[in-house]
């Protein structure tokens, strides 16, 4: 569609000048339609939030953190849980950051300019709109069945960095892209080799960019549910393993939600449930807070 | 990007540095991980899914039009039928509902922010926007089922609502995807150039025409990007959809009606991967063709709007 002819646009101004007190009223509807959009989506998150603390508050207690999933809602905790999300997280964290960061690096700083470097561009953002229970599946393939993991903590850990890998990548390229090229070039004048001047120079240089981009992709993959849930994370069985072994059966905390919102009693559905809730988002909170504080006193600098 | 090496001639390295090319290469084979990633997802989702489709008694043109979906029995029962478009009907209705709710929410909340909305407002309201893109979407389908449902329930009725309906689920995803409709959108108005709003205030235009007729029609690539983007996001959605939805594949197509129980593509993956059945099995290997389908739908999504945003790119 084109832009409005200046004549056509000229006459419906017209229009409106000459009809001068239509045109206010006309003019504050329309202010009035967009603000109030815009303040649905954020009531809805005061009103998730409310109602969350109000459902799950009353339900935390140390208990909550120390004890395993029970069939009785007031025995129920999250311990498995808990320590199942810091293993993923650690999985992940070891995983993405040298190949997300290697990945980077090449693309950013030594990757000629051919096809096959447009095709890995391409690639990558496409990657980051697959949906993320269709890397459930591929880790359900490859990690559980194919290579033979089976069920196990590593299977779900793999598959949430192959998910969050793309976002890794592509912040990481940013923070690389925002270094100066003079430090490049000085290096480069210094006679320090590509690599040399990338390893010492740049990459330093570009850190405080790349682990906030690492822990906001880390903070995606906890929150992550479907992927795990299809690549073997236990959810309706009793989980009272502490998973920190990769090779054996893990659960996490978004995969307790799940099972308690579906169980039948409403203790589970609602009080349970958002206790849970509450501890996920808090974590993702934290994590959230510390990539800000990091931008921040970095970017003053 | 790195224009500056070392260039040819004199100051080229006078020996072969083996360790370097070692280090490159490997770091090519990080990036490669990610066309492997592609790879992958194409040969399982496609080989589990052939493997499915050679059992005998499962045939791809009744997937692709048959009207019930019961994949739990043996193909040779009576009850067996494995017939795709209860699901994507399904996924369709949540998609349509959810896009009726982001639409005007996400454009509305980007025409607002990009051309109304006070430099100090923005500031507070795109984080509060990034923070509901970042909700876990299991929270959501929480939310869904223990906030949404009963409000529809008690306005629309008990009666007429059942506990897992579509409209819940729906709504829901449409918030969810409020978010990221309204980033790409406002991105797409911001970049629509100033002259354009000042030629159209010198024509004595008024700031609604300004905004709706002048940038709104300019940013209009970006903007289909945006929902098509936002459609790509609403269709993979599973949480929301697996708790709040139901588990239902609706019996009579097409179904429109949104107080209905409904079993979208992603909530048969879950249904079925929760379950016991063994690998090999017809109700198993089928999470891989509904996969397979779901991942073709989404990619030619996500190339439809990479178009859109190009050809906006190329404008400006």
């Amino acid at each position: 569609m084109a832009i409005s002819s200046p004549a056509k646009l000229s006459r419906q101004a017209n229009d409106d000048l000459r009809s001068s007190p239509g045109r206010t009223a006309k003019e504050s509807a329309t202010h009035a339609v967009l603000l109030v959009s815009t303040a649905i989506a954020i009531a809805v998150l005061v009103v998730l939030a409310v109602d969350i603390l109000s459902d799950g508050a009353g339900r935390l207690n140390l208990d909550f953190f120390t004890s395993y999933v029970s069939r009785f809602p007031e025995e129920t905790g999250i311990r498995a849980g808990i320590t199942g999300t810091l293993s993923l997280m650690v999985l992940v964290a070891i995983t993405t950051f040298p190949l997300g960061v290697g990945a980077a690096l090449y693309l950013e700083e030594f990757a000629p300019r051919n096809r096959f470097t447009r095709l890995l561009e391409v690639n990558i953002n496409n990657l980051a709109g697959v949906p993320s229970v269709i890397y459930g599946l591929l880790g359900l393939s490859v990690f559980v069945y194919v290579i033979g993991f089976g069920r196990a903590l590593i299977s779900g850990g793999l598959t949430l960095t192959l998910l969050v890998l793309p976002i890794v990548i592509v912040s990481a390229r940013e923070a690389l892209r925002s270094v100066p090229r003079e430090i490049r070039a000085g290096g480069l004048a210094l006679g320090a080799t590509p690599l040399q001047v990338a390893a010492r120079q740049t990459l330093p240089a570009a850190m405080p960019g790349v682990l906030t981009g690492m822990i906001l992709s880390l903070s995606r993959a906890i929150g992550e549910t479907a992927p795990i849930l299809v690549a073997g994370a236990i959810a309706f069985r009793r989980a009272d393993n502490e998973p920190w072994h990769p090779f054996e059966a893990f659960t996490a905390i978004p995969i307790h939600i799940f099972d308690f919102v579906k169980r039948p009693q409403a203790e589970f559905q609602v009080e349970v449930a958002a206790a849970a809730i509450i501890v996920l988002m808090v974590l993702l909170l934290v994590m959230n807070s510390a990539a800000i504080v990091l931008r921040n006193r970095y970017s003053r600098i | 990007m790195s224009q500056a090496r070392t260039g040819g001639g004199p100051l080229t390295a006078s020996r072969p540095r083996h360790g370097e090319r070692a280090v490159l290469a490997l770091l090519w084979l990080c990036a490669a991980v990610s066309v492997v990633t592609t790879v992958g997802i194409v040969i399982v989702l496609f080989g589990e899914a052939a493997s499915m489709f050679r059992i005998p008694g499962v045939s791809v043109i009744e997937f692709f039009t048959d009207t019930a979906w019961r994949p739990f029995t043996d193909p040779s029962s009576e009850q067996f039928r494995i017939g795709v478009l209860p699901l994507l009907n399904s996924t369709l209705l949540i998609t349509a509902l959810a896009m009726l709710v982001a639409i005007p929410l996400g454009l509305g909340s980007a025409v607002y922010l990009s051309e109304y909305a006070p430099p100090r407002v923005r500031k507070t309201i795109k984080p509060a926007l990034e923070t509901l893109a970042g909700i876990p979407t299991v929270v959501l389908g929480f939310f869904a089922l223990t906030f949404m449902t009963p409000l529809l329930r008690s306005v629309f009725g008990a009666e007429n609502v059942p506990i897992f309906n579509a409209a819940s689920a729906g709504i829901v995803v449409g918030i969810l995807i409020v978010p990221t409709i309204a980033s790409i959108a406002e991105d797409a108005m911001t970049a629509v150039p100033r002259m354009l709003r000042e030629g159209a205030y010198g024509l004595g235009a008024s700031k609604r025409h300004v905004a709706l007729r002048v940038v709104f029609p300019a940013a209009l690539s970006g903007i289909v990007a945006a929902v098509i983007l936002g459609f790509g996001r609403a269709i993979g959605e599973t949480l929301i959809v697996s708790l709040a939805a139901g588990n239902l594949p609706p019996a009579d197509l097409p179904a429109v009606n949104p107080f209905q129980q409904v079993q979208t593509m992603t909530a048969y993956i879950v249904q079925a991967v929760g379950g016991e059945s063994p690998r090999g099995s017809v109700t198993f290997q089928a999470i891989f063709a509904v996969g397979a389908l779901l991942f073709v739908v989404t990619f030619a999504m996500n190339l439809l709007a990479q178009r859109f945003v190009r050809r906006f790119r190329e404008e400006y």
